[in-house]
Parts: C-alpha cells; sequence; structure tokens
C-alpha cells in the first residue's frame, strides 16, 4: 500500500517535470485570476454570437416594442430606439457582427502574416527582399486610407469589412514572425529534420512554425480587438455593416440622439464593447506573460 | 559596413518604396475601383457623358501615364483639381494643415510628456499594486471606442457644461484656443492608454539591463538610476517613437476634426470619403506616405547616429 503511494508520488513529480511549453502555459494561465476572467468573458461573448447566428437570441430585434426612445425602465430594460427597438437586443445582436468581424480578419491577417513572415524569414534573399519591400511599402500607406479604399472597391457590407481590415492588419505579424523564423531556421532540430530528408516547407510549417505559434497566438489576440474597433470606425465612415445592428452603427447613431439626451444606445454599445474589448487586451497580455520565453523570469 | 554607405543605402531605398507606394495607390483607385464617372453621373448617365467625363477628368489617357503621374505628384505637390469643389488640391493642403497641426501638435507633445512621466513613475513600482493598478487603468482607457470619447466629451462637456465650445474654428491665432482645448483633451485620454504602456514596457526593457546592475551594486539610489541612466538609454526607442509618428499629425484627426468642425485635412479628408473625391483621397494618401518614407529615413539614420550598438548590415 504504502510502496504504491510512493510509486505514484514518484510518478506524478516524473510527470511535472516532463510539463511541455503549453502544459506550462496554460497552467501560469489559470492561475491568472485576471486571464481566467478574460477566458470566461471571451467564451460567454463567442456563445452569445453562435446563439444569435442560429436565431436563438435576439432574433426579434428588429420588431418596434414600445414607444420611440422610451428611456431605460424595468419593462424596457436598456431603452428603445428611434423606431422603438430594443436596445438590449440590438445590442445583443451586436455580439454576433463583433465576434464575427474580429475572427475572421483575425484569420485572415495571421493566414496572411505568417505565409509571407515564414517564407522571408526561411528563404532569406531575393524572397525576402521583396517581401521586406512589400511590407514597408504597405505600412507606409495610412492604414485608414487603405481601409477606405479597399472598402470603396469592394463595397458596402459585412465582407467587405472584414477583408478590409483583414487585407490591412498582416504587416506586424509578418515583421514578427520573419525575425523569429530567420533566429530558428538555422538551430539543430531544423538540421535534424533536414538529416531525415525533410523539404524546405516540411521543415518551416511543421518544425519551425510550432516553436514561433506563441506569437500568432498573441497577435490574433489583439488583433481580435483591434478589429472590433476598427469596425465602429468604419461605421462612422458610413462603410461599416448594413442592414443589421452592429456596436458600431449603434453608436453612430448616438451622435444624433444624444443632443436628445437619448443616452442609452450610446452607453449599451460602449459598454457591451468595453467589456469583450477590455477581455481581449488583458488574455493578450496574459498569453505573453505565459507564452513569452524570454519575459520568463521578470 | 560603413556607415556612410549605409546611409547612403538607406536613401537609396527610398526610391524602390515610393515607386511601391505610388503602385499601390495606382491599383487601388485607378484600376481596380469603381468607374468615379458612375459615381459623379449617377446610375442614369448615358455612355456619351460617361465618355466626356472621362476626357475632362484625364481617365480615358494611358494606364502608364496615369500611374506616372500618382509618381509625379510625390514630388511636385501637384494633385490637381478635387472633383467636387473645383479647387487645387495643393491649396486646400496648404490651408488644413495649420488647423490640423494647432489640435495634434499640442495633444501629441502633451500626451507624450505625461506618458513619459507616467511610466518612469510606474517603472519605480514595478510590480507592485500602483503599477499593476496603472496597467490596468490604461488597458481599460483603450478599451473604450474612441468615437465613444468624442461623443460624450462633446455632449457632457461642451453641450451639459458649457466648459469648452461645441464646434468651431477660428483661424487667427490665440482666437482658435478656445475652439481646440477640447479636441486636445480627448485627444491626450486616447492616446495616453497605448502611450504608457509602450513607454513602461522601454523602461523595464532597460531596468533588467545589466549596466543597472553595476549602477545598483556601486550604491546608486533607485531614483538616480531611473532618472541618470534608465531614462538617457530609453530616449533612444522613445525618440524613435515620437519621431516616426510626427507625420501623422499633419493629416490631423478624422473624427475629431469632422465632429468639432475643425477645417483641418482629416476634416477635408472625410469630405472627400464621403463624395467618392479620388484625387482628393489620393492627395492625401500620397502626402502622408510621403511624409512617413521622409520621416522613418530620419529615424534609421539617427537610430544609427546615435546608438553604437547597432549592428548595420
Amino acid at each position: 500500500m504504502e510502496v504504491a503511494q510512493v510509486q505514484s508520488t514518484q510518478k506524478e513529480v516524473k510527470e511535472q517535470k516532463s510539463k511541455s511549453l503549453w502544459q506550462h502555459a496554460w497552467s501560469s494561465l489559470m492561475k491568472d485570476k485576471f486571464a481566467v476572467a478574460s477566458i470566461i468573458i471571451v467564451a460567454v461573448y463567442a456563445i452569445l454570437a453562435i446563439l444569435c447566428n442560429l436565431g436563438f437570441v435576439a432574433a426579434d430585434w428588429a420588431k418596434e416594442v414600445g414607444p420611440s426612445y422610451a428611456p431605460p425602465s424595468s419593462e424596457y430594460l436598456f431603452g428603445l430606439d428611434i423606431f422603438g427597438r430594443s436596445v438590449l437586443a440590438k445590442t445583443l445582436k451586436g455580439t454576433e457582427v463583433a465576434m464575427s468581424v474580429g475572427l475572421v480578419t483575425g484569420i485572415i491577417s495571421m493566414i496572411i502574416g505568417v505565409f509571407l513572415g515564414g517564407i522571408a524569414g526561411y528563404f532569406g534573399g531575393k524572397v525576402d527582399e521583396v517581401i521586406v519591400w512589400f511590407y514597408t511599402t504597405f505600412s507606409s500607406i495610412p492604414y485608414i486610407m487603405l481601409l477606405v479604399a479597399i472598402t470603396f472597391i469592394l463595397g458596402k457590407g459585412i465582407l467587405a469589412v472584414y477583408l478590409a481590415l483583414g487585407l490591412t492588419s498582416w504587416v506586424n505579424l509578418c515583421r514578427l514572425i520573419r525575425g523569429e523564423v530567420i533566429r530558428h531556421k538555422d538551430r539543430e532540430y531544423v538540421q535534424a529534420a533536414a538529416a531525415i530528408g525533410g523539404g524546405d516547407f516540411r521543415k518551416l510549417f511543421l518544425h519551425i512554425l510550432p516553436n514561433v505559434m506563441h506569437i500568432v497566438i498573441i497577435n490574433f489576440s489583439l488583433q481580435f480587438q483591434t478589429a472590433i474597433k476598427s469596425e465602429v470606425i468604419l461605421s462612422y465612415l458610413g462603410l461599416g455593416v448594413q442592414g443589421r445592428p452592429s456596436w458600431g452603427t449603434m453608436i453612430n447613431d448616438a451622435k444624433l440622439e444624444l443632443a436628445r439626451g437619448n443616452w442609452w444606445q450610446l452607453a449599451a454599445a460602449t459598454a457591451a464593447m468595453f467589456v469583450v474589448v477590455l477581455a481581449f487586451n488583458t488574455l493578450g497580455d496574459a498569453l505573453r506573460d505565459a507564452l513569452d520565453p524570454k519575459l520568463k523570469g521578470k | 559596413m560603413n556607415i556612410y554607405t549605409y546611409i547612403i543605402r538607406r536613401l537609396l531605398y527610398v526610391i524602390p518604396v515610393l515607386l511601391g507606394v505610388c503602385a499601390i495607390i495606382f491599383v487601388l483607385f485607378n484600376l481596380v475601383s469603381p468607374d468615379p464617372t458612375l459615381i459623379m453621373l449617377g446610375k442614369h448617365a448615358s455612355v456619351k457623358q460617361m465618355a466626356e467625363l472621362r476626357a475632362e477628368l484625364g481617365l480615358d489617357r494611358p494606364m502608364i501615364e496615369q500611374y506616372f503621374d500618382i509618381v509625379k505628384s510625390a514630388f511636385t505637390f501637384d494633385f490637381g483639381r478635387s472633383w467636387t469643389t473645383k479647387q487645387e488640391i495643393s491649396e486646400m493642403i496648404k490651408a488644413g494643415a495649420l488647423p490640423s497641426l494647432t489640435v495634434t501638435f499640442p495633444a501629441f507633445i502633451l500626451a507624450t510628456v505625461i506618458a513619459v512621466a507616467i511610466s518612469l513613475f510606474v517603472a519605480f513600482y514595478r510590480g507592485k499594486f500602483l503599477d499593476k493598478s496603472v496597467v490596468l487603468l490604461c488597458v481599460a482607457l483603450m478599451s473604450i471606442s474612441s468615437l465613444a470619447y468624442i461623443l460624450f466629451g462633446q455632449y457632457f462637456f461642451a453641450f451639459k457644461l458649457g466648459l469648452f465650445e461645441i464646434s468651431g474654428y477660428e483661424q487667427a491665432f490665440p482666437d482658435f484656443i478656445p475652439y481646440v482645448m477640447l479636441p486636445i483633451l480627448i485627444l491626450i485620454i486616447i492616446s495616453i492608454g497605448p502611450d504608457v504602456r509602450f513607454y513602461r514596457t522601454v523602461m523595464l526593457d532597460e531596468i533588467y539591463q545589466d549596466y543597472v546592475r553595476t549602477a545598483r551594486a556601486k550604491g546608486l539610489g533607485e531614483k538616480m538610476i531611473l532618472f541618470k541612466h534608465v531614462l538617457k538609454n530609453a530616449m533612444i526607442p522613445i525618440i524613435t517613437f515620437v519621431v516616426i509618428r510626427l507625420p501623422f499629425l499633419i493629416l490631423g484627426t478624422l473624427l475629431i476634426e469632422s465632429f468639432f468642425s475643425i477645417p483641418g485635412l482629416g476634416g477635408i479628408t472625410l469630405n472627400a470619403i464621403n463624395s467618392s473625391d479620388f484625387p482628393v483621397i489620393r492627395a492625401m494618401t500620397v502626402l502622408s506616405a510621403v511624409a512617413y518614407i521622409i520621416f522613418s529615413v530620419i529615424t534609421d539614420v539617427l537610430y544609427t547616429l546615435v546608438d553604437p550598438r547597432v549592428r548595420l548590415g
């Protein structure tokens, strides 16, 4: 009995020692109260967005439920808008746009950034020169102008928002990935992979990429909240989402309402956005602390 | 590599970047964007009308010529005329640059000074409660939409409390001050969060360097180390960060200028966006890209001159 216990504790010790970087990161993430809270908030928003999309939540946001501009009361929790629609339902419906904009633009910029950064860093030489030239050029043009130009071309609507935000936000990730890949490509494990016959793309995407993945994850988290904030600006410029509620269009509506003292639409959209952007910001910081080996011990 | 060779190479690199910028602008506005004559004449335009307008606007010329027009405008700043107001665009830029700067420049200077001071202060208390709460506050400030700041600020401080002018502008020197106070304040609040976070990381990067340990070992006080050693070394990334953002000050801020009716370049750009005035949008893009390229060369060169640790390669 005792022997068995001793053996089992020894086993535990062994298991603790062989924790991978990811397990380490996960356990240190779970110790961070802010990080856990952020993950829960993001999960709640994500579930809400999915439920909205499936029609379980706020499907009747367009319905007129009371008088125009009814202030918040026990009956109308967040008040009503100009058409007598529930601000609460619109805010909830807005999570769908916000979360999908964050997710899709995050994925677009991740694919472009990782691919270009990866091949630039790995192959070096002419490929590197061309890609560095391309992103230097690209980043010389102000973000907002590119955004406007792309939405001009694609027309209005959510697809244009996805593409405009995705296509303009990959430069930073590309630059970081390129730098990391350059540092990794001559290490022993890559040489070992070459020795057993791994080709260039295999070495780059199967061996090096998992080792720079932490940068991608941190960047994704920060990109997500930037996209949510940018959607608001695009809506203000009249280039945003059309025909369905988003926090951007709600805040945009508020500019005419505020002078009449109708503050609830602005407050609801700002609050909904504040919570999720704050969660992503905190999560990004926590991920950086947990995943970036350079910061260990600080 | 010799430092002069490096500087010359860096200067020569401006040429491909500038050609690239012009190529992107050309592709976006001349090649793939929807036909501007259709936007200007409306849906019911006849083919003849459209052809006439195209000839008038110079859109029927060979593509390569149109491309080199953009390249040329990057040097001559001759951007042609606006489609909507028919004004000379270079005149519009001259008139709009100063009002933009009266808002962005003071805001930028104040925000930088405040942010550097706060970041030094929290670096002193790093890891303690004060540091953590300031970081949290910064993140919270960053999480609010800039549009919400503008709307609330204008409504509450200008409209409700009457502390500031709601909107408007005066061209003469002391008269514009009451109009730019609130925009400056809002701009500072918008930029203080990310700025403090950035400068704090810069300070902390320095604090863990070996020379700080040496300074501590020889018995220097923490304040002395922070102000004499850390701040001095941190100046390099700080100056880089400051210089690289200078060109954007001319462009002003789209949102603030339009809300407070400041006749700056941001407002001009916004009007151009709303009326699909391509030459103006293109001019603003070229202008800011050229400014950005010039200032990034200046920072790179300054960097190598000031910091001997920078490797040239």
